[in-house]
């Protein structure tokens, strides 16, 4: 099979760019129409309340305007992206099954061998629909339901129905309402009540036609007294043509349940990464994202933690990193909705090269919300004089009984610093290097190890390109 | 005759346009200890950073010969990796980078050679005990939330790991109690029985209780006005500063 590599003006993001040559069985013409949503829903033998909210959803989206805040998208033309691309295969259980390209794509990309050390289960998203999912058999006998979203509506329709699109409604925005739309693929995690999920689950998303949008569903449920860690790890390689994600993730974590949600998004550079990710924690519940944003043309990303059981927390932990070209706006939107409700937001950004990194934040805290708690602290490094740092937290309070902490700090790499380290044989690049890892490095501890490494070789790489 | 190693002649430095340092001439020799007295102002610490490669330190004339070779030109990594060394008067903090990995980065940069972990480890180890370091501190953040003293220390604990040919100590002794300056000056000697030199700089004369400089040297207003021995530095004890520099003046 004929394999080209792409070419790359700015930095060479290596595998991530080899892209496979284009083969599907099934594709829909550019642009939305009701006969479009019809034809994608009968496709996947879809029940009619699906059809039906599918149907709906686009009614919103063509009544919405597009938002007039935040990122400039007028560059991105939602018509002409092509909403749903099957591959030219079917669900594969055996990792020997999937075929050659796409698995090449993966091995390229180190999955096999990371469910092999260390993962619970896989799923792993080639385009539009799961290719192949995995899950040890200890946590099936367990009750644990790992599948992807298609799967899961077929066999466990009625927690699909219960669930879906509940917390991130497609009134919310326009792009819920696309998502609602045209959503294809994603995964579904279903854990029971006092089940200790102790491995993480690890999902893996890559988008590799041209022109084709990305709308992801995830759905995960714990049940009380139980706990799991995600892992969402996403790419795509690049094409002269924009892409869109518009991908939604909902989160329900019960009563003394803990969730660690960890993302790592390094898109291509013509990606509109537009995603909507909830959260709603019930009482004495635990949320913890953590979330690092490196790729993508055009980022508005706000994990949102609903905190509506009392004593329920939420932690952030974010990490953006804007290069030439790149307009990232990031956040968080926390929601105190009930007393004693705890939480906590650590967020980094750095900007190089022209860069833009935009800290976008919400605290609400509600009027019966009484004795509630958070800290906020948003930290950004630009390293040279062309890129771009802002940070925009708004607060809005009903009550006055909370206590909030709230630290912002805008900086450069400092002068001084750079010769100390070099005044110790360090070069400069070197310095640069390590003085943006020591920035970073609370965030970097709170990431699994290879995305860890993935992100310092990442600072290594955009270092060494930004400095002549 | 030895070997020179730092030979400095008619070195005039700017800091943005404005002359500092106005035509020095210093010599040292391997294995030598040299001492640089004077005011506030004077040009001790320009000297110090010029030596190092700031920057911000524009050479306008002179040379700055290390082991016969002009290091004028040179950035501050090069001239670390022919064996300058320069302790801070204040050292940078540098968050989320341990104080072992920055030294094992560094040595490996200075020596050449990668650094395995566990030799490292070992070699951290024991020349922290001789300066009375805990163990802790290999793994704090490099200089966060370490005190004036703890500094000082951890920029020696950084000459004796990287044994440059020239340590310049850049006030080393302010801000250290006088046990630390007692364990901070067997250290140097440490060195300079390896036939290493050190050039110290200091306001005071405390560290020289300790230390036995072959020359000491009194900068004034961007000049060596006065090179001699230990009875320089006794001199000053004598007659301040002020006294000195009116013995200078009526000149």
């Amino acid at each position: 099979m004929e394999k080209k590599k792409t070419y790359i003006e700015d930095i060479n993001r290596g595998i991530y760019d080899i892209k496979d040559e284009v083969n599907y069985s099934y594709k829909t013409d550019k642009g939305l129409t009701t006969e479009i949503i019809i034809e994608i829903s009968k496709e996947k033998n879809e029940p009619q309340w699906m059809t039906d909210f599918r149907l709906k959803s686009l009614e919103i989206y063509n009544s919405k305007p597009m938002p007039e805040w935040g990122a400039d998208i007028t560059d991105l033309n939602v018509d002409e992206i092509i909403a749903y691309i099957r591959p030219n295969t079917e669900m594969k259980n055996k990792w020997e099954d999937v075929p050659e390209d796409i698995k090449n794509t993966f091995e390229r990309l180190g999955l096999p061998q990371a469910e092999r050390e260390s993962l619970a289960g896989v799923g792993a998203q080639y385009d539009s629909e799961v290719v192949y999912h995995n899950i040890r058999q200890e946590l099936v006998d367990q009750g644990v339901i790992y599948t992807d979203m298609e799967t899961a509506l077929r066999d466990y329709e009625d927690i699909v129905k219960e669930y879906f699109m509940k917390l991130v409604p497609p009134t919310d925005h326009k792009f819920a309402a696309l998502h609602g739309a045209v959503w294809s693929g994603g995964s579904f995690v279903y854990v029971p009540k006092g089940v200790n999920v102790d491995i993480p689950l690890q999902s893996y998303f890559r988008m590799n036609a041209p022109g084709a949008g990305q709308f992801e569903h995830t759905l995960i449920i714990l049940e009380e007294n139980s706990m799991l860690h995600f892992i969402e790890g996403c790419s795509a390689p690049k094409y002269k043509v924009n892409n869109l994600h518009a991908g939604c993730v909902e989160l329900f974590v019960k009563e003394n349940s803990r969730l660690r949600y960890s993302t790592i998004e390094n898109w291509s550079r013509n990606m509109y990464n537009l995603n909507t990710k909830r959260a709603v924690v019930d009482k004495n519940g635990v949320i913890e994202w953590v979330s690092g944003s490196f790729g993508s043309k055009v980022s508005m990303l706000y994990p949102m933690s609903i905190l509506r059981g009392q004593g329920a927390r939420s932690e952030f932990t974010g990490i953006t990193f804007a290069s030439s070209g790149q307009y990232l706006d990031t956040g968080t939107k926390v929601i105190h909705a009930a007393p004693y409700t705890r939480s906590t937001v650590n967020s980094k950004s750095i900007s190089k090269d022209g860069g833009h990194a935009f800290y976008r934040g919400l605290l609400k805290v509600a009027k019966g919300a009484h004795h509630c708690k958070s800290t906020i602290s948003c930290e950004s490094l630009m390293l040279d004089n062309k890129s771009k740092s802002d940070t925009l937290p708004i607060i809005e309070l009903d009550n006055d009984n909370i206590d909030i902490g709230h630290e912002a700090k805008i900086g450069r790499i400092s002068d001084e610093s750079i010769f100390y380290l070099m005044s110790r044989g360090i070069s400069e690049e070197e310095a640069k290097a390590m003085i943006v890892r020591g920035f970073v490095e609370p965030i970097t501890k709170e990431l699994p190890l290879e995305y860890a490494v993935e992100l310092n070789n990442l600072i290594n790489i955009e270092l060494e390109g930004s400095i002549g | 005759m030895k070997k020179k190693l730092l030979d400095i002649k008619n070195l005039k430095v700017n800091i943005e346009d404005q002359e500092i340092l106005k035509g020095i001439d210093l010599e040292i020799n391997p294995g030598e200890i040299h001492v640089i007295m004077g005011p506030n102002g004077g040009g001790k610490s320009t000297l110090a950073y010029t030596l190092m490669g700031h920057p911000r330190y524009e050479v306008t004339e002179g040379q700055i010969l290390f082991d016969g070779e002009e290091i004028k030109d040179l950035s501050p990594d090069k001239r670390a990796k022919k064996g300058v060394f320069l302790s801070f008067q204040y050292p940078e903090e540098i968050p989320g980078v341990t104080v072992e990995e920055f030294l094992r980065t560094s040595k490996t940069a200075v020596s050449g050679e990668q650094q395995k972990l566990i030799p490292f480890k070992k070699l951290l180890k024991s020349k922290m005990e001789e300066l009375e370091m805990k163990d802790e501190y290999a793994s704090r953040y490099l200089n966060l939330g370490f005190s004036g003293g703890e500094k000082k220390k951890n920029e020696i604990l950084q000459m004796s790991i990287l044994e440059p040919k020239l340590s310049i100590l850049d006030e080393t002794d302010s801000g250290l109690d006088v046990d630390a300056i007692r364990i901070v000056a067997e250290d140097v000697n440490r060195l300079q029985n390896g036939n290493r030199s050190v050039l110290v700089i200091t306001h005071y004369n405390k560290l020289l209780d300790y230390l036995k400089p072959d020359f000491v040297h009194i900068l004034l207003d961007g000049k060596i006005v006065k090179s001699g021995g230990l009875e320089l530095a006794e001199e000053i004890d004598k007659y301040g500063y002020e006294g000195i520099k009116a013995k200078f003046s009526r000149n």
